[in-house]
């Protein structure tokens, strides 16, 4: 692994029984990277996210993220990253505040910090009047944004998005997708699974994965001219069609 | 520390925001109590029975009254004919037929020797065991009766008179008997259902996956989550044990505190049987269903409404396995005997290591990385 990784996989394989999800991947994600993990559904995404997250033990391989072992170190992983799945994750029976609060002491911060972050995300997400609603009362839209935020309020390395605009109009999109660049622009590294390809086209790099590989990795622009085509919606169907 | 205080008053904002628990919680003791202590009864009173009375003489006659003039038995309807007679135990009308053949009085002036004969419904096989206890009962003393009073057989039959004397609950009250054994139901309930479904419930809606990938410790989640129901459990006992005492004046010989002490041991026992069916299920529905299966197993084999001794040795080697059976045990021994602290301390420690096995298995089990 380079000085300049953060997250480094060779070879790395996940099998459930005689399937195989994710079959001898390798890849690099520079730090600050808006890293795009694309693939149709079952191309094995998710399971690769889960793998690197500290969810899931991979079969065979070799990874290490922000500098920690897949295998051996998952609960070093597990607070340097920040993760929002596509499930979601915060509780509907809990108020804005409380969420933010129990996320926050979760990963450690004291109670005067856990006060700050609550008003400054309030404050960013403009949602000063749901300050005390359930979180079952927002729109998606919202509790999107602010499982975003949520993810990385103990300012982590990296966070990892899986799908997390999924079922949201694009002007939600749009501001979810600033969101992530602010992240960035912090250095924080997002590794980001997505089915939308005007997505894929914000990513610094994106990797599309076919049936448990990775079919093409690169800047969305050298994608584009190497399969000839003039969006990542058409390097996609190139891509993903043998599968189907 | 921290991590567990804030899952803490997570896990209570969850729970006492959730419409339901707090009614739950006050009338659940309350109705059960109320109902269960005064409906599940071993006594039987008021069963009607029919006569078949064939001799009608003084004896037969004497003996139908011995059953009337008791607390137990209503006479239905007196005939001539068993056939008629058993159309009463097809309506319900009647569970016992006493029959007097002809000849009754006589033989037994003759020959000091004669029969009746107890027709008993059983379909309920312990109420029939119980109705023919009654009317034996009242027989053999009708029998002793006129053994004395008639100068038939002077001393030819000896007759040995057994007195009885009811100890730890004189008055048979089952009132006193029941409410120790819902109190065991109740916080086994809250121990085993509500922690386990709990748990389970995050793996439902999927925030279990946003808490895996948290610096979470195993311990910190496992405590932060079942500390809540340990409390509950504990004050809804406190709470049951109260309204058992100043609302139906059940006795209390022992120390409540030698109560509180058992049951705080016992709750880590059904957290942790909460906890292991969490870690082997995948949604609510399946907990409820497993959960479920243990506990009527575990309920009715527990000596809370049938006696244990009653059962057949097999079930009674199970039964020594059961944890509610030892809890309900040593609550009885506790209110009704007053046993001491050197009593229980077999159950103690019983308690103890099946806490010790039933939590290591859960915790085990219970993983944040597949």
């Amino acid at each position: 692994m380079g000085e300049n990784h953060i997250i480094s996989v060779k070879d790395l394989t996940k099998k459930f029984g005689s399937f195989t999800a994710v079959d001898k991947i390798t890849f690099d994600v520079r730090p600050g990277e808006i890293f795009g993990f694309l693939g149709a559904n079952g191309a094995g995404k998710t399971t690769a996210m889960r793998m690197l997250c500290g969810l899931s033990i991979p079969t065979s391989g070799k990874a290490t993220v922000a500098g920690f072992d897949v295998y051996r170190q998952t609960e070093s992983i597990k607070k340097n990253i920040g993760y929002m799945s596509q499930k979601f994750s915060l509780y509907e029976d809990l108020t804005v505040k409380e969420n933010i609060d129990f996320y926050g002491g979760v990963y450690g911060l004291s109670r005067e910090r856990r006060k700050e972050k609550t008003e400054f995300l309030i404050d960013l997400l403009k949602i000063e009047e749901a300050r005390n609603k359930l979180i079952k009362s927002l729109p998606l839209g919202w509790k999107q944004k602010l499982a975003f935020s949520i993810a990385i309020i103990h300012e982590p390395k990296i966070v990892f998005l899986d799908e997390p605009t999924g079922g949201v109009d694009p002007i939600t999109r749009r501001q979810f997708w600033d969101m992530i660049y602010e992240a960035a622009d912090r250095n924080v590294t997002v590794f980001v699974t997505t089915h939308y390809m005007d997505e894929a086209e914000y990513c610094s790099r994106v990797s599309m994965m076919v049936d448990g590989r990775i079919a093409a990795l690169d800047k969305p622009e050298k994608l584009k001219e190497q399969f000839g085509v003039g969006t990542m919606h058409e390097v996609f169907v190139k891509l993903a069609r043998p599968a189907a | 520390m921290r991590t567990i205080l804030v899952i803490l008053k997570k896990e209570f904002l969850q729970i006492f925001r959730n419409r339901a628990m707090i009614p739950l919680i006050v009338f659940m003791p309350l109705f059960q109590l109320l109902i269960l202590s005064n409906a599940a009864t071993y006594e039987i009173k008021n069963i009607k029975f029919n006569v078949v009375d064939l001799d009608q003489s003084y004896f037969s006659r004497e003996l139908v009254s011995k059953f009337t003039a008791s607390n137990y038995f209503i006479l239905n309807e007196s005939s001539f004919s068993v056939e008629k007679s058993l159309e009463s135990f097809k309506t319900y009308d009647a569970r016992l037929i006493v029959y007097i053949p002809k000849n009754f009085e006589r033989d037994f002036r003759t020959s000091g020797k004669s029969e009746v004969q107890f027709l008993i419904n059983a379909e309920d096989a312990s109420a029939a065991g119980i109705i023919n206890n009654y009317a034996v009962n009242i027989t053999r003393q009708y029998n002793s009766e006129i053994v004395t009073k008639s100068s038939v057989i002077p001393e030819k039959t000896s007759l040995i008179n057994i007195n009885y004397s009811n100890w730890y609950n004189p008055e048979l009250d089952y009132t006193t008997y029941m409410v120790p054994g819902i109190l065991v139901a109740l916080v086994t309930l809250i121990g085993s259902f509500l922690s386990g479904m709990n748990i389970v419930k995050e793996k439902e809606l999927g925030t279990i996956e946003q808490l895996n990938v948290t610096p979470i410790k195993k311990y910190q989640f496992i405590i932060g989550k079942l500390l809540p129901f340990w409390i509950i459990g504990i004050a809804e006992l406190i709470f049951g044990l109260n309204l058992g005492l100043y609302i139906f004046g059940v006795p209390l010989l022992g120390s409540p505190f030698l109560i509180l002490l058992l049951a705080s041991v016992y709750m880590f026992v059904v957290l942790g049987i909460g906890l292991l069916i969490s870690t082997v299920t995948h949604t609510q529905q399946q907990a409820m269903f497993i959960a479920w299966f243990f506990m009527v197993l575990f309920m009715l084999m527990g000596g809370i409404f049938t006696p244990v001794e009653s059962m057949p040795d097999w079930a009674q080697t199970i039964a020594y396995f059961n944890p509610i059976a030892k809890f309900n045990g040593a609550m009885r021994m506790i209110m009704l005997k007053g046993s001491q602290l050197k009593d229980v301390v077999p159950v103690l420690n019983f308690f103890a290591v099946y806490a010790v096995i039933i939590m290591s298995l859960a915790v085990w089990r219970y993983r944040k990385t597949e």
